[in-house]
């Protein structure tokens, strides 16, 4: 029974995400399932943050340049040309593993490029890597180096892509090619596809986020909690807090390259503006704007405000509109503007009740 | 055989020093006490024994093994558990989930087991539940398992951090200050729970402030003045000790009287 | 010109980034001590600095303007404390440090609505941009004569302020032990309101002087903020005079890793300095370990 209560969220959130496919195709708006469908990529970023923020109380400014990580290692494997190898023996090995795959380019040559699914996990492995290495000095100090760390971290990694031919420099990389999970479930920017694609986001979107309430309802959640709370006591009852908080860190560096390689097979190309320091206090404002510790609250948020941002509503203040919710979320409601609103909605209905505003006084 | 061994122990702040040539032993299955007054260094020395801290000089033994350097979390591993002076709980919890924490050490699964829920994972689990809530209904607070941690009074706050330091299932237990901001009636029961404990076969090492409650429950005590002890012994002793009292007192009170008159002139120290 | 002169030309080319770099840290450092928050904000009030400046240098005479530019980012400091953090002390450091990077965002969007998205520049405060001076063989402009001279004067009566005035030793009491400083009679929050304001005319005057050489551009200050950051670091985060040092030592290294590495990674290799020092010696090269900057908010 309780079970069945612990995933009443989930069912409605699928409901919800088959809901608002229905509504849009009934309105003939279906070409909103892009933005949609982006939208809900950049959610998962969020929800990683979630996990740093959140749980293990740490900011970071670096999950644009993870989002980035991710979306050009699967960018560039794909794309690039490894006919030169042709003749040597491991790449006819790796060819039969099919990690190498022969297709197409733009103007129609025959090359040999990375497969998808190999470029999906040298991506996770790069950035696993990467993470650690970037976690390990930061983390083990109290206070916030961390913050400054993967802002740096970000920045290396845009100039890096700003100055590098290899990675399209401004221009990004574009023409990376469709990524098939399974027969029958590609991921590309085709708008017959378009539907299928939404249900492939939304899918991942709740599959993630059962992985992670699992996670957080364990040991190993409540330890990130402990944490979060008090560092000293999580530590005098046994926990090790600088490992816990590297695992999170690393865990969350690689769901924002996850959602990179998705984003980046959906749109077929990536550009240098996502691993940006401006993405990155996006990512900040907007797991801020869900409540933190609130993996509902910052997937509702999230998804919602990326589709706004992405459908261009904010015009020219497209970064300031995110700076200024950070600021106005933090200041007025640190715990997120979900919980305060409930609360003032609940007192709003007692105070129109009689009887509630006296109950409420003797309480 | 000592289960705990503190030998030279030096720790200094900037030019002050906290605690200075520190030799004690506890021995398995007592309850000792370490008094002095304010800024004595009793709470230093604890977090030097729980690794908080690191002794400038000397070496603290556990179960025969040197845990100078190690960190807090090796250390409570290896059977070493404590409370603080004011009670830490984790305030976004609640009162079950606390105790809950206290098992970590004693579980296993890491972080892919916890995120699929790994055959085994969910057994343990509901290991770790069914635990936490006896240790709850050990300190009698079964009843609060589901309060927020952040709403309970102050000696429940105390009774929770004990039941979560006892749900590591530590041979060594260390209290910094148990029973202050406890009313008379609570310091009863907490005399009575530290005993049972005692009982259970955890040994007991605590730092207080109440005299009657240390001269009742202590097998042995330490006095500390300035970071340095000054006299060791059972209470009785140490109630007579010509050099405790003439250090703290001035000399001015009957050896016989000097229990009571210690803990008032103590509670008044700054 | 040989391989000394160039040597030369190049630390003399580090050592004035790096003493704009070494009053960021400064900025850094005193806000730190004052509230515990890294402010990200930090090098938007370097650019403010250069923007106000060039703007009301239309209007007024150079060095009017260029006072007038730091009177008014120290304004705009001491505001911004009074207007966010005053009310939200209470605010853990966590969040703290996320509303300064949401300032940091909102100031530069600001700039960039303001202003626009064009680079501009402070004339040079003497001679021009071909002018130049022989020093040990090595031409070297004048106007970094002028960043040198000012940041010396700077840190100077910055030391000497902190030392021995009322004012500058109330602050260092707050760092160093609120509950006794307030105990003392010292009005805590106008000394954070201080702190605020004097790194925020700090960072104004280091983006006057360095703005003929550098220019100025609304994202100017986010790279300023990191660098000089890294140099707090290098000096130990809480040891304002250190943070000159720690400056110079990366205005140089950025100054050297630029002739060895193409044009486009000069940030990169600023940063992965800024990494390395994490990594090495978080408690910075002069700090000691378990000091200050290994202390828990």
């Amino acid at each position: 029974m309780t079970r069945l209560r612990q995933l009443l969220p989930f069912a409605l959130f699928a409901l919800a995400m088959v809901a608002t496919q229905g509504l849009l195709r009934a309105l003939e708006m279906e070409y909103c399932l892009t933005q949609l469908t982006m939208a809900l990529y950049y959610a998962i970023v969020v929800i990683g943050l979630c996990l740093v923020m959140g749980y293990a109380g740490q900011v970071s400014l670096g999950h644009g340049a993870f989002f980035a990580i991710g979306g050009y290692t699967s960018a560039v494997l794909t794309t690039h040309d490894f006919s030169r190898f042709k003749a040597a023996g491991w790449a006819g090995g790796l060819k039969q593993l099919h990690v190498f795959v022969g297709q197409q380019d733009l103007f129609g040559n025959q090359i040999m490029t990375v497969s998808p699914w190999a470029a999906f996990f040298a991506a996770m492995l790069l950035t696993l890597v990467v993470a650690t290495l970037i976690g390990y000095p930061a983390l083990r100090l109290k206070g916030h180096y961390l913050a400054m760390a993967t802002l740096g971290f970000g920045l290396i990694v845009n100039k890096t892509v700003l100055g590098t031919a290899a990675f399209g420099a401004a221009d990004g990389i574009n023409g990376v090619p469709e990524w098939t999970l399974a027969p029958g479930l590609t991921i590309c920017g085709k708008s017959a596809a378009r539907v299928s694609n939404y249900y492939i986001a939304a899918t991942l979107v709740l599959a993630l986020l059962l992985l992670l309430r699992n996670l957080l309802h364990s040991r190993v959640g409540r330890a990130l909690q402990a944490i979060h709370d008090r560092e000293t006591a999580a530590n005098a009852m046994g926990i090790d807090t600088a490992a816990y908080k590297l695992r999170a860190f690393v865990l969350s560096a690689l769901l924002a390259a996850l959602a990179g390689v998705f984003f980046t097979h959906y749109t077929a190309g990536i550009g240098p503006s996502e691993a940006g320091a401006l993405k990155s206090v996006r990512y900040v404002a907007l797991a801020a704007a869900g409540g933190m510790a609130n993996l509902w609250g910052v997937t509702v948020m999230s998804t919602g405000l990326n589709y706004l941002s992405l459908r261009g509503l904010f015009g020219s203040y497209d970064h300031a509109v995110f700076g200024v919710i950070l600021i106005l979320i933090i200041s007025i409601a640190p715990d997120g503007p979900l919980k305060p609103l409930g609360k003032w909605m609940g007192g709003l209905a007692s105070r129109l009740r009689p009887e509630g505003r006296r109950e409420h006084g003797a309480a | 055989m000592a289960l705990l061994e503190v030998e030279n122990v030096r720790r200094s702040f900037g030019g002050l020093v906290a605690v200075d040539k520190t030799t004690f032993q506890v021995a398995p299955g007592q309850i000792k006490a370490i008094i002095g007054p304010n800024g004595a260094g009793k709470t230093t020395l604890f977090n030097i024994i729980s690794g908080l801290l690191r002794p400038d000089s000397g070496r603290v033994t556990f179960h025969s093994r040197p845990v100078t350097g190690l960190k807090p979390y090796q250390i409570a591993r290896l059977g070493l558990s404590r409370t603080f002076q004011n009670p830490s709980l984790f305030l976004r919890m609640n009162v079950l989930e606390n105790v809950m924490v206290g098992r970590h050490s004693r579980s296993r699964w890491g972080f892919a087991g916890c995120c699929l829920r790994w055959p085994g994972q969910p057994r343990e689990e509901r290991n770790i539940r069914d635990t936490a809530m006896a240790q709850l209904d050990y300190v009698g607070l079964a009843p609060l398992a589901h309060c927020p941690a952040g709403a309970l009074a102050f000696g429940q706050r105390r009774m929770v951090e004990l039941a979560r330091a006892l749900a590591t299932e530590p041979t060594l237990l260390l209290l910094d200050e148990p029973a202050s901001g406890l009313n008379t009636k609570e310091k009863e029961d907490l005399g009575q729970l530290i005993r049972k404990i005692r009982d259970r076969g955890v040994t007991v090492l605590l730092v207080e402030h109440d005299m009657k409650l240390v001269m009742d429950l202590a097998d042995d005590i330490v006095v500390l003045h300035y970071g340095i002890p000054i006299a060791e012994g059972p209470p009785s002793v140490i109630q007579s000790d010509p050099k405790v009292i003439s250090v703290y007192l001035g000399g001015e009170v009957q050896a016989d009287s000097a229990g009571g008159e210690l803990s008032a002139k103590w509670s008044q120290s700054p | 010109m040989d391989a000394g002169n160039l040597t030369l030309q190049y630390l003399l080319s580090g050592i004035t980034k790096g003493s704009i770099y070494a009053v960021v840290a400064i900025g850094f450092n005193l806000i730190y001590s004052a509230t515990g928050v890294l402010n990200f904000a930090q090098g938007e009030f370097v650019m403010l600095g250069g923007m106000v400046a060039v703007t009301l240098a239309h209007f007024v005479p150079l060095p009017v303007a260029v006072a007038g530019a730091v009177v008014i980012v120290a304004l705009v400091g001491c505001l911004l404390e009074v207007l966010f953090f005053r009310k939200l002390r209470h605010h853990s450091v966590l969040h703290l440090i996320i509303i300064t990077i949401g300032l940091s965002i909102v100031i530069q969007e600001a700039a960039l609505h303001i202003w626009d998205e064009k680079v501009r520049s402070l004339p040079y405060f003497t001679g021009n941009e071909i002018s130049s001076i022989k020093l040990f063989g090595a031409a070297i402009s004048p106007q970094v004569i002028w960043v040198l001279a000012t940041v010396a004067v700077t840190v100077a009566a910055l030391h000497v302020f902190l030392k021995f005035t009322l004012p500058g030793r109330a602050m260092r009491a707050c760092s160093s032990n609120p509950e006794a400083a307030m105990l003392a009679g010292i009005n805590i929050p106008n000394m954070r309101t201080l702190s605020f304001g004097l790194s925020a005319a700090l960072g104004a005057l280091a983006g006057c002087v360095i703005s003929p050489i550098t220019m100025t551009h609304y994202e100017s200050g986010a790279p300023l903020a990191i660098k000089g950051f890294a140099a707090a670091i290098v000096g130990g985060l809480g040891n304002p005079m250190a943070a000159v040092l720690g400056g110079l030592l990366v205005g140089v290294l950025e100054a050297f890793s630029v002739s060895r590495l193409p044009a486009a990674y000069n940030d990169v290799s600023a940063f992965a300095i800024l990494l390395l020092v994490l990594f090495v010696r978080p408690h910075g090269l002069f700090g000691r370990p378990g000091g200050e900057a290994v202390r828990e908010h």
